[in-house]
């Protein structure tokens, strides 16, 4: 992207815009999924859909972290919220994720002390200003968000903090790319790789994605040109018959990562043998866990929560719409019995889940332009 | 007991002159015994309260309104519970006094009379609530609005979160005047009097949850002589509104549902100031959904835009005022965005908070 100072700039957009048409033109219909809920976020903000090309077609993949989270989690996060002296420390789009019963938003308003943060050390200036309190942080998120967990606890112990605990959900992009890989629906014709994850873990790992696979894969930044840029290369690499690793996101992203942001998850985390995925079912060595050495900062181990696993509702087509099987609006419930306010998957609970992105966009006609003159 | 009556009477006398006296405020805080409408309660209202606001009925459970003939009354109340009850650019005194008055001219009525309602928490410093009042009494004043009457309550320590306001006001408007979504037609235009989402960003920067520091002030003003500008310039007005909580996004939202439109707008003519745009980014939020306290939307003929722009930029208030947007026949119930890129979005309501995404 040297090319363009202006991330955001719609001249260089259009360039790029007149590039994907030529490449796209006598190409068949073709499904990228952008696996991070940050890229879906990032196409509806910028409205990138519409300017592109008809036979190309943007799927949403699982990478956002709220989606993925199933009903049983939450219920034992409520479980942990709801002990005597417990606060509990979630971000802001955790709270109306569904449970079994009920979400954290109602637990809160039936009396649990249940606090939105914007950043684990906000939750670790809590356990120190309240050393009377369990401080329990509920983490979620891939391995954008586990260092900073992690710091958190080294910087716990570091400071002898013996009232902060952590729930950890924090989960893996590469066996999640790979049982999306493995489903027996799969359709798709390539991926525009997480660049936040890629930050952390390199671009290495996706390597197997395009080599063993056979669908390509460039490794995206979230600015709109990031994004137009990537479907650019995508497409090439289909015109020329190429299946390549890309790395687009060049200016955040290295082969090897961030060996020191590596090292902390390593140190303070281990793999789960198995975690359950909203849609996805259970998926081996998927999620991370507390080494034993830090046990005293598990917040699951402290207070041995139920860990009944719930059932995705049956009306619920999450699963399919995260592998990109079907549209948002084909699942059964979409707009129906499940809409923003009351949503049953939890696609439609974060405003990054594709359902609630589509529930936004797809059910508007597309408007011939009225130009407005600048007055 | 060796009193004789002459020394009876005497006592008397002095007993019935200390009754009658007023109890003096000699409290530091609020104590329950403020709101048990005894003495302590009219020593409260007597120091403080009714000095500040000239209240001449204040002796009376109401006050009597003289109406102007051929004008209608209209009336708007609300209550303001923001936290913290200060913030650069405003306050919840300033809040209370200027939400209800923008609640009127929104309507098209100049503003009158106001009631203003307090609860407040056992334990609220009276040096608080005295510099509250005055500044209440003060942000009146400026708008020419007077405060006629009101109550004050006590609620136990924990039952409030150190006091609430509610103010409700009365205004007049000439009784032919037409305002509201059924006046809106396709091809309106929309304009905004300023930048967007300044008062939110600003109380959540007070807040101090957020190591962020900007300096983004609260917007929070009165905009009755914004609103008399405009609807003296000549141009068709339509519809108004002021875009609070909710900001923007919800208000065209309702605009578009009642008048069975669709509204388009346009990124590039939004006017955002580059501090909240740039907290807006770090946080996840969209500006079109952040509260403003001193922001006018309007919906004016398209013929006589340019009057109201340039009556609104003439006026302290609208100097950044801005053509957001148009009224269309497509997509009625429906509000779309033409993003910077040329893309479009529907800008949807919101369904709770805006809660910040996490990644």
């Amino acid at each position: 992207m040297s090319q363009f100072t202006n991330l955001r700039d719609p001249v260089a957009a259009r360039k790029v815009l007149a590039r994907i048409a030529e490449l796209a033109t006598g190409q068949p219909h073709r499904k990228f999924m952008e696996i991070c809920g940050g890229h879906t976020h990032s196409i509806y903000r910028h409205g990138l859909e519409e300017l592109l090309p008809q036979n190309i077609e943007l799927v949403h993949g699982p990478g956002c972290p709220v989606c993925v989270i199933p009903m049983g989690r939450i219920d034992d996060a409520i479980y942990i919220a709801s002990q005597p002296n417990v606060t509990f420390c979630c971000f802001g789009d955790m709270l109306r994720v569904p449970g079994g019963k009920l979400n954290l938003l109602e637990a809160r308003a039936r009396g649990a002390d249940i606090r939105v943060v914007y950043s684990p050390m906000d939750v670790l200036a809590i356990a120190e200003g309240e050393p009377h309190r369990d401080v329990v942080f509920l983490a979620v998120g891939f391995e954008t968000t586990t260092p900073s967990t992690a710091v958190t606890v080294l910087e716990a112990r570091r400071r002898k903090l013996s009232n902060y605990f952590v729930m950890s959900n924090h989960i893996r992009i590469i066996p999640a790319i790979k049982a999306i890989l493995n489903s027996k629906d799969l359709d798709l014709d390539g991926f525009i790789g997480p660049g936040h994850v890629g930050t952390v873990i390199g671009n290495h790992p996706y390597e197997f994605v395009a080599s063993e696979y056979g669908k390509p894969f460039v490794t995206a930044g979230f600015e709109p040109l990031d994004i137009l840029e990537s479907v650019m290369r995508l497409l090439a690499q289909k015109a020329n018959g190429r299946c390549e690793l890309e790395n687009q996101y060049t200016r955040a992203v290295r082969d090897a990562g961030n060996p020191v942001a590596i090292e902390v998850i390593d140190k303070v985390f281990t793999v789960r043998p198995h975690f359950q995925w909203r849609g996805l079912g259970s998926i081996e060595h998927s999620a991370l866990m507390f080494r034993d050495e830090f046990a005293e900062f598990d917040a699951e181990r402290r207070y041995s929560v139920p860990g009944v696993q719930i059932a995705d509702p049956k009306a619920c087509q999450c699963g399919e719409v995260l592998r990109g099987a079907i549209r948002p609006w084909e699942c059964k419930v979409f707009g129906t019995a499940c809409t923003p306010e009351t949503p049953i998957g939890t696609c439609m609970v974060s405003s990054e889940g594709a359902c609630a992105a589509y529930y936004n966009y797809g059910r508007f006609n597309k408007a011939p332009r009225i130009p407005v003159k600048a007055v | 007991m060796g009193h004789d009556a002459a020394d009876r009477e005497r006592l008397h006398a002095r007993i019935e002159v200390w009754r009658r006296r007023p109890m003096r405020l000699h409290d530091e805080v609020i104590t329950s015994e403020h709101g048990a409408g005894g003495k302590a309660s009219q020593a409260l209202l007597n120091s403080v309260v009714f000095p500040a606001f000239e209240m001449a009925g204040a002796a009376m459970d109401g006050a009597v309104l003289q109406a102007t003939p051929r004008h209608d009354l209209v009336m708007s109340t609300d209550s303001f519970v923001v936290t913290p009850r200060r913030f650069p650019g405003g306050s919840i005194a300033r809040l209370a006094v200027n939400g209800t008055i923008n609640d009127l001219a929104v309507m098209g009525a100049v503003p009158h009379w106001l009631s203003i309602a307090f609860v407040l928490e056992e334990g609220l410093p009276i040096d608080e609530f005295r510099d509250t009042v005055a500044e209440i009494a003060l942000a009146a004043a400026e708008a020419g609005v007077g405060i006629v009457t009101g109550d004050t309550k006590v609620v136990g320590r924990g039952a409030a979160d150190g006091f609430y306001v509610t103010t409700t006001g009365i205004g007049m408007r000439p009784d032919d005047m037409k305002l509201g979504p059924s006046e809106v037609r396709p091809g309106d235009v929309v304009l905004v009097s300023g930048n967007i989402g300044d008062h939110g960003i600003a109380v959540l920067q007070a807040r101090g949850e957020l190591d962020l520091v900007s300096d983004v002030s609260s917007d929070c003003a009165a905009l009755h002589t914004l609103v008399r500008d405009l609807l003296t310039s000549g141009a068709e007005v339509h519809w108004m509104r002021d875009p609070t909580r909710g900001g923007v996004a919800s208000s065209m939202n309702e605009l578009a549902m009642d008048a069975e439109l669709g509204v388009r707008l346009i990124e590039a003519q939004i006017p955002v100031s580059r501090p909240a745009n740039g907290v807006c980014e770090l946080l996840g939020l969209d500006p079109l959904y952040v509260a403003n306290e001193g922001k006018l939307l309007a919906v004016v003929s398209s013929e006589t835009a340019d009057k109201a722009l340039t009556a609104l930029k003439g006026h302290e208030l609208g100097r950044n005022s801005s053509v957001i947007g148009v009224i269309t026949s497509e997509n009625p119930g429906i509000v779309v965005l033409e993003t910077l890129f040329g893309g479009t979005r529907v800008v949807d309501m919101l369904v709770g908070d805006p809660l910040p995404r996490i990644c």
